[in-house]
């Protein structure tokens, strides 16, 4: 059995749920409260928990975030809202130099066991300092875990694992997603270990994540009208990697490209690149592809916004060129 | 009047107000915390500690009067010129210094260094070797204590280069407007490395800062053991019955270099010479004298016990062992089963 909801209300139902579940976990954040969430996510949960488990903040991105680690360290379970990506560069430093840290540092001695959420992506033309996508920066960063739900499912229930976690858990999600609706089985096995099977396929394994996946699943229903049986897979869990799933759908189909709203450059794509070579590159029988951003910073009007990201046509492109 | 860019305070005067236990206690703690560092510069020069080594020589009455005014259940935030708030929390000397040695004995595992000391059991949530870093991370210490209805006091150490950072003023700010029970200590040693803070404030009275965020701001003499600790004692209280935050302001002077790497270019040898004569250590030993209150074979005792205990401190470092190269990713991530 399952029913229709939005990845938002998802993501409402689990909040709800950890702030039942748990008096130590609360949701701080700019407008989390009183306007209801800058996305909406938070909506009516002030009504329901109060100001001070759904406490709005001052634009204080680097303060907020670093008080949520300092309130994970008092032994709360706070869940940090950044309202973008973009603004995270602002939290940077408490992110990387004392969530990250902390654990190894102190010899063992202290975990931060906070999760940070934030919007990102681009694609409603807000133009250029709101369509960044740095969840592959931040996945580079040992002592933190990134996800990135892409579906109904993970937005439902990746949240629950993320905050048992004794680690800082970053969670990504896609502007572009919250509207989007799905079937939520009743019955889940929620992990935030693994990567996941969307689409079975043969000929190509396209591995894309968050608000790329549904990218790669409308390129793979193109793929297949024209022969072409494309997997799918969703990374899910951009930090760490789960390589044997990658591997073993390369290894299936012989050909991969890799999906990713980043920059070319040094993003997630190039670092899944260099593991297939590493770990597959004798079962593949053409060079690997990405689809990406151009590098360039995401304009506004909505013909080049569309002309600087990854979509389904480019992905489809991409495939077709393996076959060549 | 004196020649010198930043005189001086005129040397502290009066009678101590304390019982002989009480000041022979901070007299103790002052020379533990000089014997520790002029021994870990000795072994600096031996190699023996590498990286940097951020000194306190010459602001010790700052922590000690400070750390005198909080209990065993307070948590503490501190800089990387920390050696002197570890230590205070009751840190084993042993463990500090294995741990500037870097071996597996150090109270970080020879993980963190001078900088990055740690200590769950006495509260110390870090040496943070960010300047301005642990500024926030108090913040949310006092949240949630605020939140789980603990009656605890967060002391939060910085310099007066951490002022001019995006994090004190959030901080500030954060701490306000949400009434939360941290202590913000300013060590204010007149320099950010070789930046004297005319050069860096644009105010350079301190308690302007902390005041416009309407939290109350006290500064005092950082060079008299008496001032600060009567200074702190009244701060904590504070903190403690209205909840809310408080800044104070410690007026103090690093004697040796920033870390060990600086030629000191930026500020008079006559200036250092003239706040050298307000040691805490010996303006502070000629009081109790002069009340009666300390003999010289007593001085000469507590001196002697100091030197002992950094000789152990060193025996135990010296015999450490150096964490196995193939556990460099263990506690990257809390293995199964440790609570956090
Ligand atoms: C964010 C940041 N910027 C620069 C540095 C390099 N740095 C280390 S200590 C220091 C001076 C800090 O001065 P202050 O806060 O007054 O502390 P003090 O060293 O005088 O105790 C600087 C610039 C740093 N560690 N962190
Ligand atoms: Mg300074």
């Amino acid at each position: 059995m399952s029913r229709r909801i939005s990845y938002r209300e998802a993501m409402r139902e689990a909040l709800r749920d950890a702030l039942r579940g748990d008096p130590r976990v609360f949701l701080m954040g700019e407008d989390v409260g009183r306007y209801g969430g800058t996305y909406a996510v938070s909506k009516g949960l002030l009504e329901e928990f109060g100001p001070e488990r759904i406490r709005d903040t001052p634009l204080a991105e680097l303060a907020f975030t670093g008080a949520g680690i300092g309130a994970a360290l008092g032994g709360m379970r706070p869940i940090v809202e950044v309202m973008t990506v973009n603004f995270s560069l602002l939290a940077l430093d408490q992110i990387v130099n004392n969530a990250a840290l902390y654990r190894h540092m102190s010899g063992g001695q202290f975990s931060v066991p906070v999760v940070i959420r934030m919007a990102t992506g681009a694609g409603r033309q807000v133009a250029a300092q709101h369509s960044h996508s740095f969840e592959g920066w931040y996945a580079g960063i040992p002592g933190i875990k990134v996800l990135a739900p892409a579906t109904v499912e993970d937005a439902r229930h990746m949240l629950a694992p993320a905050l048992a976690d004794p680690d800082p858990v970053l969670i990504f999600e896609h502007a572009a997603l919250y509207n989007v609706e799905g079937d939520l089985p009743d019955a889940c096995e929620p992990d935030i270990r693994s990567a996941k099977v969307m689409r079975p396929g043969k000929d190509v394994a396209i591995l894309a994540y968050g608000g790329s996946l549904h990218k790669a699943l409308a390129a793979a229903e193109t793929l297949a009208a024209q022969g072409i049986d494309a997997e799918v897979v969703d990374l899910r869990v951009l930090r760490p990697l789960d390589d044997a799933t990658l591997m073993a759908s390369v290894a299936k189909c012989r050909r991969a490209v890799v999906v990713d709203e980043g920059w070319r450059s040094v993003s997630l794509a190039s670092e899944i690149m260099a593991r297939i070579v590493e770990q597959a590159f004798f079962e593949l029988d053409a060079p690997l592809a990405r689809v990406c951003s151009e590098e360039v910073p995401i304009p506004y009007a909505r013909h080049m916004e569309e002309a600087a990201l990854p979509q389904p046509e480019k992905i489809v492109a991409a495939v077709k060129g393996m076959f060549a | 009047m004196s020649a010198v860019e930043h005189p001086a305070p005129p040397p502290p005067a009066g009678p101590v107000p304390y019982d002989k236990a009480f000041a022979h206690r901070l007299l103790a703690d002052m020379l533990r915390i000089r014997r520790l560092e002029e021994k870990a510069a000795e072994l600096y020069g031996e190699t023996k500690i590498r990286g940097f080594l951020h000194l306190y020589i010459g602001e010790e009455a700052v922590g000690v009067g400070a750390l005198h005014a909080l209990t065993s259940a307070d948590n503490l935030v501190a800089t990387y010129r920390e050696h002197a708030h570890a230590l205070l929390r009751g840190m084993d000397m042993g463990a500090l210094m294995a741990e500037l040695y870097g071996t597996r004995e150090g109270c970080a595992r020879g993980r963190g260094g001078s900088m990055h000391l740690f200590d769950r059991a006495t509260r110390l949530f870090g040496g943070n070797a960010i300047v301005g870093g642990g500024l926030p991370l108090a913040v949310g210490l006092a949240l949630a204590d605020q939140m789980q209805g603990t009656q605890r006091v967060t002391a939060c150490f910085f310099g007066d280069g951490a002022v001019a950072e995006g994090a004190f003023h959030e901080s500030m700010n954060l701490a306000a407007l949400w009434r939360l029970p941290v202590l913000f200590c300013c060590e204010n040693n007149l320099y950010a490395m070789g930046t004297a803070i005319e050069r860096h404030e644009s105010q350079v009275d301190l308690r302007g800062k902390a005041a416009s965020y309407g939290m109350p701001a006290v500064a005092a003499d950082g060079m008299d053991v008496v001032a600060v600790h009567e200074a702190a004692k009244e701060a904590v209280a504070h903190v403690r019955e209205r909840g809310g935050p408080m800044f104070v302001e410690f007026r103090t002077y690093r004697f040796r270099a920033h870390s060990m790497y600086d030629a000191e270019l930026y500020r008079q040898k006559a200036e250092v010479e003239e706040w050298k004569t307000r040691g805490p250590i010996h303006t502070f030993t000629a009081r109790l004298k002069a009340q009666g209150k300390l003999t010289e074979d007593e001085f000469l005792a507590l001196d002697a016990a100091a030197d002992a205990e950094v000789e152990r401190a060193v025996a135990f470092a010296e015999a450490g062992t150096w964490e196995a190269a193939e556990d460099l990713s263990t506690d990257l991530y809390t293995p199964p089963g440790a609570v956090p």
